[in-house]
């Protein structure tokens, strides 16, 4: 009787889980494991045995010998690669405001108005997303180099930044409005707002996880950016990346590994900022909607 | 049309949308002030497009709207003395209740101490003043549009807008607020607009109504009046239940009228109009009499056979059907306790009305 009870009280346990599995039920099946296992690896163990021989001691890098930070001291020393580090945070902070304004306006002007071509307009102003960088940074060192004859520097780099960086804010700002309630907008009005102040009080606190969303992008994509970079840069003008890129053609040493170390931790907090950003404006909206 | 100072004249109104779609047609409506009007009327039947061409939303096509004497042609929505309350609220998410309030006194330069006064005045009113501070997302449906009622009221407005306000509540709250409006309505003396598809609502809160259809105006009535005095076969069959006969004029005697309706009898009613040729008849089902005997002489009389009873409590739907096979809606109110029924499924019944309560729709 006990017996058949338990085996009851089982039953009605399996059959909850079959109607709705835990989040990670999945790894109980072994090869599930194996596969998630393998994916990790290959994904993140070079990442983090970069991360790690850079507080190596040994110089060829070929054995542990200790921890040490002074790998980053001499790379902060070393007046060439800092120079590069803020030649690229120049500029993606330049390139990430201008283009947050434009993907902005963008985005909004192809979220309100209806006009003749406007999927023909739109797809060209998504083209930048899904040409080939190379093709693209070629074209810009015709663009600047022949057409207009602009020396190549920090200049030229920060409109190509710009140039393959404002459709992603238009993507993520035009997503960001399609939940929007215009009849937000005719209250205002309504209420006896301007259509400036409409704009300001209602419609910019709406778009604004898009826009903050859309600028950390412009950020990560600007700081990574190598091909583009390396066509449209001129002397004086070497990015992080790129400066990384000539001392590993001599030898990877730690310092570069600092280096590179350094770049991915500015990305990646930027990237978490994002998708944390992203989350609380969705928690919003399902709560609105909710 | 009210004695009342008219503070609202639509004149000629049409809206064509495109070129080609007409969303009012050639509208004309006078609301007094103090007026609890409601704009009643199937989805896509213009309403809501009147509504907005009154908030300044729209702008008509052809004709004029005159709003507290001034004409509001090329006048923007935030200069308008009117204010209204949105469908779907639009409270903004991004304020607290309070901020929300007084947003429309804000954004014309109020002192921001008179604003904070008034607006958790009008929150007061709509008795809404403990949630000040909290956040749209945090407050029910019925919550919100309290909220979007008070951020309304706060400006003073000759006239409120309400479009369909009570359409997102469940049916308990829904009736609540219908009494809260009007409750409102009289505290605070404003001229209230309301657009609705719900009949109940616009009968029991308005008191006057015009009923649209495919951007006609139809009709503008009180409601006892709408419901008893029907001017065409929409409205008649639009506000309650109505059995509604085709019949031909045959002959006219004094103040009465002779019909011929197809598949009933010859019914002599009284009218004082000029009907000729085809004509609606109608008869509310609760007008009708269902009886075993047959019913005295000066009663508009028939046969039919029961063929369904819907049991709803207070009252029992009977289905009858003559021998022609035209079928007649009667309300029976059950006004003694009894758990069955006088008739049954199958009976030949006698069904008679009052000749006086007939309508005869010549439109």
């Amino acid at each position: 009787m006990a017996q058949a009870t338990t085996a009851g009280a089982a039953a009605a346990k399996s059959v909850q889980h079959v109607s709705k599995p835990l989040p990670l039920e999945y790894l109980r099946k072994r090869w599930l494991q194996a596969v998630v296992l393998f994916g990790f690896f290959f994904l993140y163990f070079p990442i983090i045995a970069l991360m790690a021989t850079s507080f190596n001691e040994d110089k060829r890098n070929i054995t542990w010998k200790g921890f040490t930070t002074d790998w980053y001291v001499k790379a902060y020393n070393d007046a060439s690669l800092f120079n590069a580090l803020v030649n690229s945070l120049t500029v993606a902070v330049v390139s990430t405001i201008v283009s947050t304004i434009i993907g902005t306006m963008l985005g909004l002007a192809l979220y309100r108005y209806r006009f003749p071509n406007k999927a023909s307009f739109e797809s060209i102003a998504y083209l930048p997303i899904v040409i080939p960088e190379i093709s693209m940074a070629v074209a810009m060192l015709a663009y600047f180099a022949q057409f207009l004859e602009v020396p190549l520097g920090l200049f030229t780099i920060t409109v190509s930044h710009i140039a393959f960086s404002f459709p992603f804010v238009a993507v993520v700002v035009r997503t960001r409005m399609a939940g929007f309630d215009e009849s937000l907008e005719e209250a205002s009005r309504d209420l006896g707002a301007s259509g400036q102040q409409t704009f300001w009080n209602v419609t910019v606190p709406y778009m604004m996880p898009g826009i903050i969303a859309g600028a950390l992008l412009a950020f990560t994509l600007s700081l990574d950016d190598f091909v583009i970079t390396q066509f449209t840069s001129g002397p004086g003008s070497t990015t992080l990346p790129i400066k990384i890129y000539s001392m590993v053609r001599f030898s990877v040493t730690p310092t570069v590994n600092a280096a590179s170390t350094v770049l991915i931790v500015i990305t990646l907090t930027v990237a978490v900022a994002a998708m944390a950003m992203q989350a609380r404006s969705e928690k919003n909206m399902v709560k609105k909607n909710g | 049309m009210d004695s009342r100072k008219p503070i609202i004249s639509i004149r000629n109104v049409s809206k064509r949308f495109g070129g080609s779609v007409v969303a009012v047609d050639n509208a004309n409506v006078e609301i007094g002030e103090g007026e609890f009007f409601a704009l009643l009327g199937p989805s896509g039947c213009g309403k809501t497009t009147l509504l907005r061409m009154l908030a300044g939303f729209e702008n008509p096509t052809e004709g004029e709207i005159i709003i507290d004497g001034h004409r509001m042609e090329g006048v923007d929505p935030n200069r308008r003395p009117v204010n209204m309350v949105f469908q779907s609220y639009a409270v903004f998410p991004h304020m607290s209740v309070l901020k929300n309030v007084g947003y429309g006194l804000r954004v014309t330069g109020v002192p921001p101490d008179e604003t904070q006064r008034r607006a958790l005045e009008a929150l007061a009113l709509v008795k809404m003043e403990q949630y000040a501070d909290r956040m749209p997302n945090q407050l029910s449906g019925g919550q919100r549009q309290r909220v979007a009622l008070a951020r309304a009221l706060v400006k003073r407005p000759r006239v409120l807008l309400l479009d369909e306000p009570l359409s997102a509540l469940d049916a308990k709250l829904r009736e609540a607020m219908q009494l809260e409006l009007v409750r409102l309505q009289h505290a605070v003396g404003i001229t209230f607009v309301i657009v609705t598809h719900d009949q109940d609502e616009a009968l029991s809160m308005a008191n006057r109504i015009a009923v649209m259809e495919s951007g006609k105006v139809r009709q503008i009535a009180a409601p006892a009046d709408l419901y008893e005095f029907p001017n065409s076969r929409f409205v008649a069959d639009f506000i309650g239940k109505m059995n509604l006969f085709e019949g031909q004029v045959t002959g006219a005697a004094g103040n009465s009228i002779v019909i011929d309706i197809a598949g009933l009898n010859r019914i002599t009613v009284p009218y004082s109009g000029h009907a000729q040729g085809g004509v609606g008849v109608a008869v509310r089902p609760e007008k009708i009499r269902i009886d075993h005997a047959e019913p005295p002489n000066d009663r508009v009389k028939l046969r039919g056979k029961v063929t369904e009873v819907a049991y709803f409590g207070d009252e029992s739907a009977v289905f009858l059907e003559n021998a022609t096979g035209v079928n007649i809606n009667v309300n029976v109110p059950n006004d003694a306790r009894r758990t069955a029924a006088p008739f049954a499924i199958g009976d030949e019944m006698w069904i008679s009305w009052n000749p006086a309560d007939t309508l005869v729709l010549a439109e």
